[in-house]
């Protein structure tokens, strides 16, 4: 099976222990492959003076026994700082409690994977996590061993105690010392699952104690001694430019220090790096920069900018024209073809085609965008809430001309991410800004900035075509029309490919002006929806059981013989064989309307089932049932929280998110016409774990997708209709129960 | 500009800020108290909340002419060490994703549970409906929110 990564680990290449100038031993290790080996730390080393050239994680281990993880990958709400140091801990074999988790800062040479996204973090680090912990574990029990004069095979070790046979007890701190002199061993024992005391059992958010008193943890949260604020005025509509403003105003209010504009060096960037261009604007923006963030956003308000028009104007009405022309046309990229399918759909006995639209979506991170920079002749100093470090890092020192070794970036805690953290607009708005005014300045986004000058998930559509014959699907073709990218990876491989003799995805993009990017499950968070809900259409006009036609189809792959295929028939069949035990599926008394659909993305395979009631009239989701196998759980609490959290989301926007233009202008700017699920509107979400011993995938994304199409699915079942275009909420009278529902 | 008097988790304290500055910012910009956060400015996400008197308001929009006098409670100041049973229920269910609207809707959840110490299933959905947490936590802070109920009692 393919789920599994496998790694090839030379200890020596990725990990280096060293002892500390205040005592105790520290561990660098690169926690993805393909980092650099080049290792060139001299003992003794001061903790403090460790640029992180050679390694991107570090463990220390103190002479009190105290376990410091510096964890190298940003957090932005889906757990991995708790996550990756618990696996460490579970091989060091120490007790959680004496774990110290600690952000850690960029590398920007040498790191590979610091990059929150894709829920791979956790699927990625797994045995380089392991192998560090237990590999530490293993020279601290060499050393013990060696000042015992026993044997090490013959010591035993619990939470940081190590025991001889003769009943003596060292603990780690007592012979780090030691340790640190050792040679890296080569071949260490993993933990057998079963042996597990950290991993699997419940840990809480390791900043939950900073978080529910208020410390600053944020980017918005960060200040230095000096600082000051800028806000910018960004062109209102997309494909606009700066022609002329007019700052008097501005610049005799209080507090306000200077104002300017910024453009050239981002407009150099995007000609030495085009594919840039792609998140950034080309015209000129004018920054306030003031004392205080709101004298900063009052004096940005009265700024008078004129704007011309300088590329086209586009408007959710054209999109929609586009996106229709592009499905019925033919300038497809084809991404997967198995048999053939026009000949399937001559042959066969019945035809359903059905179209699924989504419109632009902003990521609306709760925390706004914002980024700190200071820039001296010696260094650019960058700090702020961003999910691809590196990538960032990079850009600013080819668009300021400065060596990488100049640049230090560290990452703060993020309020939220959904993928807008990944693109770091912002970092090079901070950097042009300090460059120009060379004081210590944070750039902070207002609510309409951030949902105005976003990169936001594209406009899609999705139409799907299934024949059938003789009672069986015989052929299925997917096409996808979107704004400026189509599906990409492994996606048209994703279910139902294999399943279906003649199967085909196509997809036909539009390219526009209009920034967009990655948002929380990519695609699928859309595809899913069209997919599960054209699933269940299908099986109505099969007059076949809705659950029984997906397993039926599971049952139809050989996943073996298509290296293309991720997902796993056998876990798919048994998620859904659970879902429909634990939600009473098919059981439950009639005015409980269930939407049933099953989805594997981001390695995960996901079952959920929604039940809706009817409540005053209106049909109201109460409860989604979800059950999930995720391999190993590594921390089931927080595990269920971005379960509970992307299934809510998934709701949410399916039910709600609504986003568009007009000529160029985005039609909303706050949560006031932006509408978010609230408390009311969220049904309470019931999960199951399938227990193995799989290595463990991400959480972050795959319940998201499914959610809406099973939301879909219940209110065609209390409804009536079928819904083909989100957000759901935009058609009140198809939301209407069924007639019997009224008069009853 | 106009010097005002404030009363912040207890300590007395004088600002000097235009007329118009919303109470979020003088907090944060000016006391340090960064804890109160901004999600929208215009009074819809509820992340600025903090208390007025023992009552949940929302700080964007509330200027410092509208609280002088008044007693102000922010996060920093509802318990020393996070002893609250509020923030100890929170704590205890693990409610934050990101963490980033936590603070507002702890504040949200205190001022009400101090008012309804026995709150229905609606009544805490209807207490907690103002605030915005675009993780979706909502959950687990109707849990929490339960949970601080009880160890109130
Ligand atoms: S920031 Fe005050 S209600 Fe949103
Ligand atoms: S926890 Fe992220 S916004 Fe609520």
């Amino acid at each position: 099976m393919a789920t599994n990564t496998k790694m090839a680990f030379s200890r020596r290449a990725f990990m280096r222990t060293t002892s500390l100038a205040g005592g105790g031993m520290l561990i660098g290790f690169n926690l993805f492959q393909a980092c650099k080996p080049q290792v060139k730390i001299e003992p003794p080393v001061d903790l403090s003076n460790l640029d992180y050239k050679d390694f991107n994680a570090f463990i220390k281990i103190a002479e009190n026994g105290v376990v410091t993880i510096f964890s190298p990958n940003p957090e932005i709400g889906q757990g991995v700082k708790t996550s990756m140091p618990m696996i460490i801990a579970e091989e060091l074999d120490v007790a959680w409690k004496n774990v110290h988790v600690v952000q850690g800062k960029l590398d920007t040479e040498n790191f590979t994977r610091q990059v929150a996204g894709g829920s791979q973090s956790l699927r990625q680090g797994w045995d380089a996590l392991r192998q560090t912990g237990a590999t530490a574990k293993q020279m601290l029990v060499n050393a013990a061993a060696a000042r015992w004069g026993v044997e090490a095979s013959q010591c035993t070790v619990s939470e940081g105690v190590i025991t001889n046979p003769n009943g003596e007890t060292l603990g780690y701190g007592e012979v780090v010392t030691e340790a640190a002199q050792l040679e890296v061993p080569e071949n260490v024992t993993l933990k057998k699952p079963k042996d597990y005391k950290i991993i699997g059992k419940d840990a809480q958010n390791v900043d939950i104690d900073e978080i529910i008193t208020g410390k600053p943890l944020f980017g918005l949260d960060y200040k230095t001694e000096g600082m000051v604020y800028a806000a910018v005025v960004r062109p209102p509509a997309f494909g606009q430019k700066l022609t002329s403003f007019d700052a008097s105003e501005a610049k005799s209010m209080p507090g306000v220090l200077e104002v300017l504009t910024i453009g050239d060096k981002a407009r150099k960037l995007i000609e030495a790096q085009p594919n840039i261009a792609n998140i950034l604007s080309t015209s000129d923006k004018v920054v306030v920069v003031a004392k205080t963030t709101w004298q900063a956003f009052k004096a940005k308000e009265s700024i008078e900018a004129a704007w011309e028009d300088d590329v086209k104007m586009e408007s959710t009405e054209d999109h929609d024209k586009v996106m229709n022309e592009l499905l019925d046309g033919q300038e497809f990229n084809t991404m997967r073809e198995d048999g053939n399918v026009e000949k399937a759909f001559a042959e066969a006995d019945q035809i359903l085609e059905r179209t699924y639209e989504a419109p632009f979506l902003p990521h609306n991170c709760m925390e706004p965008m914002n980024f700190y920079a200071h820039i001296t002749d010696e260094k650019v100093h960058l700090v702020g809430p961003i999910q691809t470090p590196a990538w960032k890092a990079g850009a600013v020192s080819a668009m300021l001309d400065r060596k990488p070794e100049e640049i230090e970036l560290e990452m703060t805690r993020q309020g939220g991410g959904f993928g807008r953290r990944l693109y770091g607009d912002f970092v090079l708005e901070a950097a042009e800004i300090a460059d120009k005014i060379r004081k210590p300045v944070k750039v902070v986004y207002t609510r309409e900035d951030d949902m105005n000058d976003g990169i936001y998930r594209m406009a899609l559509k999705y139409r799907i075509k299934a024949g059938i014959k003789d009672g069986k699907v015989t052929a299925y073709h997917l096409k996808e029309a979107a704004v400026n990218s189509n599906m990409y990876g492994l996606i048209p491989n994703f279910f139902p490919a294999g399943a279906i003799e003649n199967y085909k995805v196509d997809a036909a993009v539009y390219k526009s002006n209009i920034t967009t990017g990655a948002w929380r499950a990519p695609y699928t968070n859309f595809l899913a929806f069209a997919e599960q809900s054209f699933f269940d259409e299908l099986a109505e006009l099969m007059d076949v059981d809705k659950v029984q036609m997906r397993i039926d189809l599971l049952k139809k792959v050989d996943a073996e013989a298509d290296e293309r295929i991720q997902y796993s028939p056998e876990r798919m069949i048994k998620v859904i064989e659970t879902a429909v035990e634990k939600s009473g599926w098919g059981t439950k008394p009639s005015n409980v309307y269930q939407g049933f659909v099953n989805y594997y993305c981001h390695n995960t395979h996901v079952a959920e089932v929604a039940d809706v009631e009817i409540e005053n009239g209106q049909p109201v989701i109460k409860k989604v049932t979800c059950v999930v196998d995720c391999g190993i759980v590594v921390n089931p609490l927080g595990a269920l929280n971005q379960i509970e959290g992307g299934i809510l989301d998934g709701i949410g926007h399916a039910m709600y998110g609504d986003f568009g233009f007009e000529n160029g202008k985005p039609l909303a700017s706050n949560y006031d016409r932006y509408r978010l699920i609230r408390m009311k509107e969220a049904p309470m979400v019931e999960t199951h774990f399938i227990e193995n011993e799989i290595a463990p995938t991400g959480l972050g994304e795959p319940t998201l997708p499914p959610a809406g199409g099973a939301v879909a699915n219940a209110l065609k079942a209390a409804t009536g209709n079928r819904l083909y275009k989100q957000p759901f909420a935009k058609f009140p009278e198809l939301l209407k129960p069924k007639k019997q529902e009224i008069i009853g | 500009m106009p010097t005002y008097q404030i009363t912040v988790n207890g300590v007395s304290q004088s600002v000097d800020v235009a007329a118009d500055t919303p109470l979020l910012w003088v907090l944060r910009d000016h006391l340090d108290l960064v804890g109160t956060k901004y999600g929208c400015g215009i009074n819809v996400c509820s992340a600025c909340t903090v208390h007025v008197d023992g009552t949940a308001m929302r700080s964007c929009t509330m200027t410092l002419e509208q609280v002088e006098g008044k007693s102000i409670t922010t996060i920093e100041g509802l318990s020393e060490f996070g002893e609250h049973p509020v923030q100890q229920a929170w704590k205890e269910i693990d409610v934050p994703q990101c963490g980033y609207c936590q603070a507002g809707q702890i504040m949200t959840a205190s001022a009400f549970l101090e008012g309804n110490p026995n709150p229905t299933e609606d009544e805490i959905k209807n207490a907690m409906n103002g605030n915005i947490c675009r993780c979706a936590s909502y959950n687990r802070i109707y849990r929490a929110v339960e949970k601080a109920a009880e160890n109130m009692r």
